[in-house]
């Protein structure tokens, strides 16, 4: 019947004729193949929100880069909006979204430390020569600290790390293809148990201890977070237990600040004295998860935790929390705690406003621990020394023992255990054999870039929590940068605020802008002190979160301090 | 947080509502402070970034951002020290910095330069960054980031406020950028033009296109306001028209009840069309010299090949002289007439009155016959009512959201809004749908069934949830009636038997049975996937059933919500725009109802229900209907199988058509009659929600055009009828005698509240949002549960023709297409006839997408473009019906549902085929 039908006119239509119909719906439409690849490559995990970021890692550890096909496959997959993985994918200074399907980066990429240590050590000189020597055998970019202050210059070759970096030395290991992590020897599972590890650990979870008697101790201790807010440890456990479960710990191994070893230093040493930690404080909180952040840069701890965790799972030791390791992806402020929830829970790292606190609304909404590497790394020691012990260890009135990074120009930059208290001018005379040979002391960052900067003239202060607070500075995560007479401080200063810009999330107005244009006002070869002193002031009360409100500290330090330098 | 706080303010003591920020209770007692990110507009959370609105709190180290603080009792609060105001200073002098000089801005106007002008923050001493380019790559929109703030209320709009999810902040701090999907210029992104992104942007950074010059400059027009109700579907979203010389120049949401400042692309940007070239200004007069064809293919921009233009007086006489001859000659049965879903309630009353009383038959009918006639069916039969249970947006009360036979996102675009917040506040949303959709992404299952088989699913469902004993027996006790012989009729449907049945595997019908029966609150939505078959009315007397059973239904976050199509198809039938209905669905069979209203009209009236939208058809063809008067419908691309339906109108021996265009409906007419368009008229309307809502006139009409009322009070004059209202305000009232649905609702009301919801209560109390908390309607009072058979679709694919075609809309265009093709952005974004299919079944038939193809069935061809979309399932072909260059009517089975009379849409066999 149909055959009959004429065939059918076109008739007319009311519309304007303008344009043509899409071929297809709107927008991106996802590419079958790389969908294929991305459901290959993801296997049976979940598609839970929160491993986005994993995933991202794995698709860009397979195929180089992140190309769009396979980011708009893996939105499709995981029921993301586009713009969700878009937005993520890009808020990480280690994936490399690549939109048009150009050739991917030059293979491998070189990464050339451009902190302020490794800059006063000559970094700049190695991002200037090294695309020359290199050509278009890799790619060579600028990334802000690695945590190898004490062997600056460092850079990265793919995932191996080059301490005391020169040019030599990179191109050789970019010509030998040599890429993947040197993994140090360190202290393995069978002997660390072997010296009497874990035991503690049954204690606690065949009730020879009580979870009120270790929180009790850790409390006595005095011990305080470690990761630079100081907060004290033993009562963050108390009030975290005090919310209703289920509740979650995150531990941060997201050492970022520049200056600051000392958490690398200990995970790549020792490993299980730190995670004997983890699970302690897991169970004081009985927390159901823990989750390790572990920041990109340290490929080696993570080679090391890698082997490490399943052991622990294997022996047993990790019955009561399920751990897992997460893997940041370059983002400086992932190691503010509330930051580092978000990106744990696959999103962009936006420090969230306060209250609620973390430990009652943290991760996944949940009461959440946030502990940092070292303040778990001291749990055992505390534990069987007890408070006493750690407490007795200060000096000039402060309180434990801390691991002191040391770095820039004195004779043996590294990772110092010393006392809470210590002046900078002890730090340097009795741990680090003195000044480095043909530099003169000429001031110190106490605190990392965001703590301030200090005079040699202020060397004899007490370095510990609180005391510095009148100087506007914080010892924060205990990286100490020495600077000499050799060293510019507005150069200084002007790095530290162009690490703060680079790392800033943009999330508010103050730090986002502030941040950019205060390097902009200090680009210029005169700095408009009122005008950098107000903007100062407004990050300082107005950003959102730690990042934006320390960014101006050197700056205020400098014109306190180094007046005459500036102008 | 259910106490109010005490706390001080500025030093003086004040108290905060439960809840409440310190942002809104500054305001409440009298301290606006500046406000950027934060948008006071329901449905914006405050995100605190934009750090203008800093204030001080005594022992606390920074500054507070008010917007997202709470006070905690007792705490001391300076909006005003010099600390809090430098720092505020400071943020607008940073934001100023990059933006562009206030007298090249996009929105002078803008949030943005109304607090730096009240700060006096008119210049910055920082250096600006490079300015990013300008995108006008949307038709309706401009994006211009060199204003952008990076305050992420167009995120928020987006992503939680419509959950359409194209934008997002992509990179960061100073790199921080505004992204359509993988940064894509707008115009090629997902997006579907809301315009929520432009409503919020405090900067101008987003603009609608209209209010700004080509070089993305605010042309600072002074406009004029005036709110209304949008004209197009169902959801009945407020608007404000915003005009400047008798032209809308742009649109922007209020918070109505059912929209809350929300709107589509068609509400915000698809006005247009009304002063499009081709609207009607002066009556027409068929020439002598032009016969009735049913292939005319006629220029609406030049009608005059077919028409002569008379007077009004020559016009009405005609009108009305063809249609009086029919009666006086053969009978008011000789007559039919269609009223309009996209008019008033007032419109539609004198419509069906003028054929009741002037006419003398009910043979009256309108295009819910199209569309939910099946779902009224049932629903009267079931529960006494055929208005929802309860508004769309109960659903954020439920635990359960079941949309069925629905595009929500596509056909009722605002309400969807809520269905995503459902899925995203964690709420099981559980779509069922042959065809995949936007909504799938967000729900947390999706049923893809096969074509047809919804009863085979539903039955499953309900032998689960009895077989199970999961429903609730005591409701089924006090509200129910016939459920033994239900439980034992859906006993042989169990889940393994109709998974083959329906393609959904039995596991999945056990879960999903269990889902909606043990959910605390649940509720279901329907469209026309489920009312446009010949199983119609079964497949929702279903899903009545599954409601009854278990008791979900009456409580908040429970209910039948069918969500309708026309803005006014709930207010045109509540009206009586229905042949077996007089108004409030009152049997014009029942003699005592009669005489009622023989009464209030002081005539007799016909005791005989009238024939629907296809009997009518038919009885033109059978030659019984000589006469008609149509009043804003187009069934010549409505109807199924529409060569037939053309037959009947070139065929009948006087055809009146009420219109704002020559749609292809008045190719046939003997008399067109231009008719005002929506902005251009006073009246109410009632949406999916039961919410009466005043639309109100923006415009003058064009010269030459007149209301709509007044003709039709003008045409019953020349049957013989006395009318003298004197406006809608006059019909309303008269309404409101003959509908108790109206009770406590005045016309005063409305145009005070701009939206009442029936039933109500009290003329100072609002409506009921949830009704049937305690029995229904009935002559039992109890709901009737209705066991239902499989019935397959009437036409089998088969060897000749083994594809199933569905039809439907688009987002971009409405209905037949006669308003939104000639808006210019809708036209824009979809200017040419599209049929879907997969991209399998696209590589099987050799076609590359952007090609044509011949699409065929039993009653017709049309050639139409291809486009490869993997929503549709293999073997099934999509094609919306508002193309007149292909209309898919030509194609479509006129097979009726026998209850709601209803023709079966959404099934057809059909073969496509390479051009």
């Amino acid at each position: 019947m149909a055959e009959n039908h004429e065939p059918p006119r076109r008739r007319r239509h009311p519309g304007g004729g303008r344009g043509r119909g899409r071929n297809r719906p709107r927008g991106r439409q996802v590419d079958p193949e790389a969908l294929e690849q991305v459901r290959v490559l993801l296997g049976d995990r979940p598609r839970r929100r929160d491993l986005l970021i994993e995933f991202l890692h794995a698709i860009q550890d397979r195929y180089q880069v992140l190309s769009d096909s396979h980011l708009a496959a893996l939105a499709e997959e995981m029921r993301l909006a586009l713009a969700e993985v878009y937005e993520v994918a890009t808020f990480y200074a280690h994936f490399d979204v690549d939109r048009n399907g150009s050739a991917p980066p030059a293979d491998p990429t070189v990464r050339v430390c451009d902190g302020v240590v490794c800059e006063m050590m000559g970094s700049q000189g190695l991002l200037a020569d090294l695309p020359r020597t290199l050509g278009h055998g890799a790619r060579v970019l600028p990334a802000p600290c690695m945590g190898g202050c004490d062997r600056a210059p460092v850079a990265r070759v793919g995932l191996r790390y080059v301490e005391s970096a020169n040019v030599d030395s990179v191109t050789a290991l970019v010509r030998g293809g040599e890429t993947e992590p040197a993994i140090p020897a360190y202290k393995a599972c069978d002997a660390y148990v072997a010296e009497g590890g874990y035991t503690l650990l049954k204690e606690c979870r065949d009730g020879t201890r009580s979870r009120e008697d270790v929180v009790e101790q850790v409390t006595a201790s005095g011990l305080q977070g470690l990761g630079g807010a100081g907060f004290p440890t033993g009562r963050k456990w108390q009030i975290v237990r005090g919310y209703p479960g289920p509740r979650l710990m995150t531990v941060n191994a997201d050492e970022g600040e520049p200056g600051t070893f000392k958490d690398r230093y200990f995970m790549e040493r020792d490993p299980h004295r730190f995670l004997e930690g983890v699970l302690i404080a897991a169970w004081a909180v009985e927390a159901e998860t823990a989750y390790i952040y572990l920041r990109d840069e340290y490929a080696e701890v993570r080679e090391i935790l890698s082997r490490e965790l399943p052991r622990l799972r294997e022996a047993g030791m990790a019955a009561h929390v399920e751990l897992h390791l997460r893997r940041g992806a370059g983002a400086y402020i992932c190691g503010e705690e509330s930051a580092m929830i978000e990106s744990i829970e696959g999103k962009r790292g936006l420090p969230r406003h306060r209250p609620p606190y973390v430990a009652e609304t943290g991760l996944f909404g949940r009461p959440t621990l946030v502990q940092n590497v070292e303040t778990l790394y001291w749990i055992r020691d505390i534990l069987e020394k007890g408070p006493e012990w750690y407490t007795a260890q200060g000096r000039n009135g402060g309180a434990g023992l801390h691991a002191w990074s040391v770095s820039g120009r004195v004779a043996h930059p590294g990772v110092k255990i010393a006392p809470a208290g210590i002046t900078a001018r002890e730090l340097i005379d009795e741990h680090c054999g003195g000044m480095a040979p043909g530099h003169r002391f000429k001031g110190y960052l106490p605190g990392g870039a965001s703590g301030g900067l200090l005079p040699a003239s202020m060397a004899d202060v007490p370095l510990k929590f609180g005391p510095l607070d009148d100087e506007g500075c914080f010892v924060g995560s205990h990286g100490v940068v020495v600077l000499s007479d050799r060293d510019d401080v507005k150069a200084v200063v002007r790095n530290l605020m162009r690490f703060f810009k680079h790392e800033s999330c943009g999330q508010c107005t103050p730090c986002r802008v502030g941040t950019e244009k205060a390097v902009a006002l200090m680009e210029r070869p005169s700095w408009d002190e009122p005008l950098l002193g107000a903007l100062g002031a407004a990050m300082a009360d107005a950003s959102i979160c730690g990042l934006g409100q320390a960014a101006p500290n050197s700056v205020r330090c400098a014109y306190r301090y180094f007046r005459e330098e500036l102008s | 947080m259910s106490e109010p706080v005490r706390f001080m303010l500025d030093g003086r003591e004040v108290e905060a509502a439960p809840g409440e920020t310190l942002w809104q209770a500054a305001e409440r007692h009298g301290t606006v402070l500046p406000h950027l990110c934060y948008d006071p507009q329901p449905g914006y959370r405050p995100d605190g970034n934009c750090r203008a609105c800093m204030v001080e709190v005594e022992g606390e180290r920074v500054l507070a951002a008010s917007c997202i603080r709470r006070p905690a009792p007792g705490m001391k609060v300076h909006t005003d020290s010099e600390r809090a105001r430098s720092a505020r200073r400071m943020v607008m002098e940073l934001l100023v910095a990059d933006q562009p000089a206030r007298e090249t801005a996009h929105d002078a106007g803008s949030r943005l330069w109304q607090w730096a002008e009240r700060m006096d923050v008119s210049e910055s001493r920082f250096p600006a960054r490079a300015a990013p380019d300008a995108d006008a790559s949307h038709p309706a929109m401009r994006v211009a980031l060199d204003a952008c703030i990076h305050c992420n209320l167009c995120v928020r709009a987006c992503r939680e406020v419509q959950v359409n999810d194209v934008i997002g902040m992509a990179h960061r701090g100073a790199g921080a950028k505004i992204v359509f999907d993988f940064d894509d210029p707008m115009g090629d992104s997902t997006c579907v033009a809301c315009g929520e992104c432009v409503q919020a942007c405090p900067t101008g950074a987003l603009m609608p296109a209209s209010l700004v010059d080509a070089d993305g400059v605010d042309k600072r027009e002074d406009l004029a306001e005036v709110p209304s109700v949008c004209p197009y579907c169902g959801v009945g979203c407020q608007i404000d028209y915003r005009v400047k010389d008798n032209a809308i120049v742009a649109v922007r949401g209020r918070t109505g009840p059912s929209n809350r400042g929300r709107l589509c692309v068609k509400g915000r940007f698809g006005f247009d069309y009304v002063t499009h070239p081709h609207r009607l200004t002066a009556p027409l007069i068929r020439r002598e010299d032009a016969p009735k064809d049913a292939a005319a293919d006629i220029d609406p921009a030049n009608p005059y090949t077919h028409f002569r233009q008379a007077s009004w007086e020559e016009a009405l006489d005609a009108a009305a002289a063809g249609l009086r001859q029919v009666r006086d000659r053969d009978g008011g049965d000789a007559l039919a007439a269609y009223g309009s879903a996209k008019g008033s309630n007032e419109e539609a009353y004198l419509v069906q009155k003028l054929v009741r009383t002037g006419f003398g038959t009910n043979n009256v009918d309108h295009c819910t016959r199209l569309c939910h006639a099946s779902s009224v069916a049932a629903l009267m039969e079931g529960i006494g009512s055929a208005a929802v249970t309860a508004p769309f947006t109960a659903c954020e009360e439920s635990d359960v959201v079941i949309v069925i036979g629905a595009n929500p996102t596509e056909n009722h675009p605002v309400a969807a809004t809520y269905f995503k917040q459902a899925a995203k506040r964690g709420a099981e949303l559980i779509v069922m749908d042959p065809r995949g959709q936007a909504l799938r992404r967000h729900a947390t299952r999706m049923l893809q069934f096969k074509p047809g088989a919804d009863v085979a699913l539903l039955n499953a469902l309900l032998n689960v949830i009895i077989g199970e004993g999961l429903y609730d027996r005591d409701y089924v006790a006090a509200h129910t009636e016939g459920f033994e012989e239900l439980k034992r009729h859906v006993a042989e449907f169990t889940p393994e038997a109709m998974a083959e049945v329906c393609g959904i595997d039995a596991g999945t019908l056990r879960a999903v049975a269990r889902l909606y029966a043990g959910a605390g609150a649940a509720i279901i939505f329907w469209g026309m996937g489920i009312s446009q078959h010949i199983h119609g009315t079964d497949n929702a007397r279903c899903l009545i059933a599954l409601a009854l059973v278990t008791g979900q239904v009456g409580r908040p976050g429970t209910g039948l919500h069918p969500l309708r199509g026309q803005n006014n198809v709930q207010g045109a039938s509540d009206a009586g725009l229905i042949p077996m209905f007089y108004p409030d669905y009152r049997s014009v069979e029942q003699e005592a109802v009669r005489r009622r209203f023989e009464e209030v009209w002081n005539t007799a009236l016909d005791p005989q229900r009238g024939l629907t939208v296809m009997e009518i058809v038919d009885a033109v063809h059978a030659g019984w209907i000589k006469g008609m008067y149509i009043m804003g419908e187009n069934p010549a691309m409505s109807d199924p199988d529409v060569r037939h339906a053309r037959e009947a109108l070139a065929g009948l021996e006087h055809l009146v058509v009420q219109e704002i265009f020559l749609t292809e409906t008045a190719f046939h007419a003997d008399v067109v009659l231009p008719a005002s368009a929506w902005p251009e008229k006073d009246g109410t309307v009632t949406n999916s929600n039961r919410q009466v809502q005043m639309g109100r006139a923006a415009l003058e009409p064009p010269a030459g055009v007149r209301q709509d009322w007044w003709i039709i009070q003008e045409i019953a004059r020349r049957m013989g009828l006395d009318w003298s209202y004197s406006g809608p305000a006059d019909v309303f009232a008269e309404m409101k005698q003959v509908m108790p649905s109206l009770d406590h609702i005045t016309w005063e009301r409305v145009e005070r509240e701009s939206s009442v919801t029936y039933p109500c209560p009290a003329p100072d109390e609002p409506g009921l949002d949830v009704v049937f908390g305690d029995g229904f309607p009935t002559a039992s009072g109890r709901g009737k549960l209705v066991p239902v058979d499989i019935i397959p679709p009437d036409e089998q694919p088969d060897e000749s023709f083994p594809m199933i075609l569905s039809t439907g809309r688009q987002l971009e265009h409405w209905h037949t297409g006669a308003i939104t093709r000639r808006a210019s952005v809708l036209d824009e974004l979809e200017p040419e006839a599209v049929a879907n299919l997969s991209p399998g079944e696209l590589r099987r038939l050799g076609v590359v997408a952007g090609d044509m193809v011949r699409v065929s069935t039993r009653r017709g061809v049309i050639d139409i473009k291809a486009r490869a979309d993997s929503a549709v399932p293999d073997g099934c072909v999509f094609i919306p019906f508002c193309f007149a260059e292909a209309a898919v009517n030509l194609l479509t089975n006129p097979a009726l549902d026998p209850y709601g009379k209803i023709p079966e849409y959404k099934f057809c066999a059909a073969r496509v085929e390479p051009l």
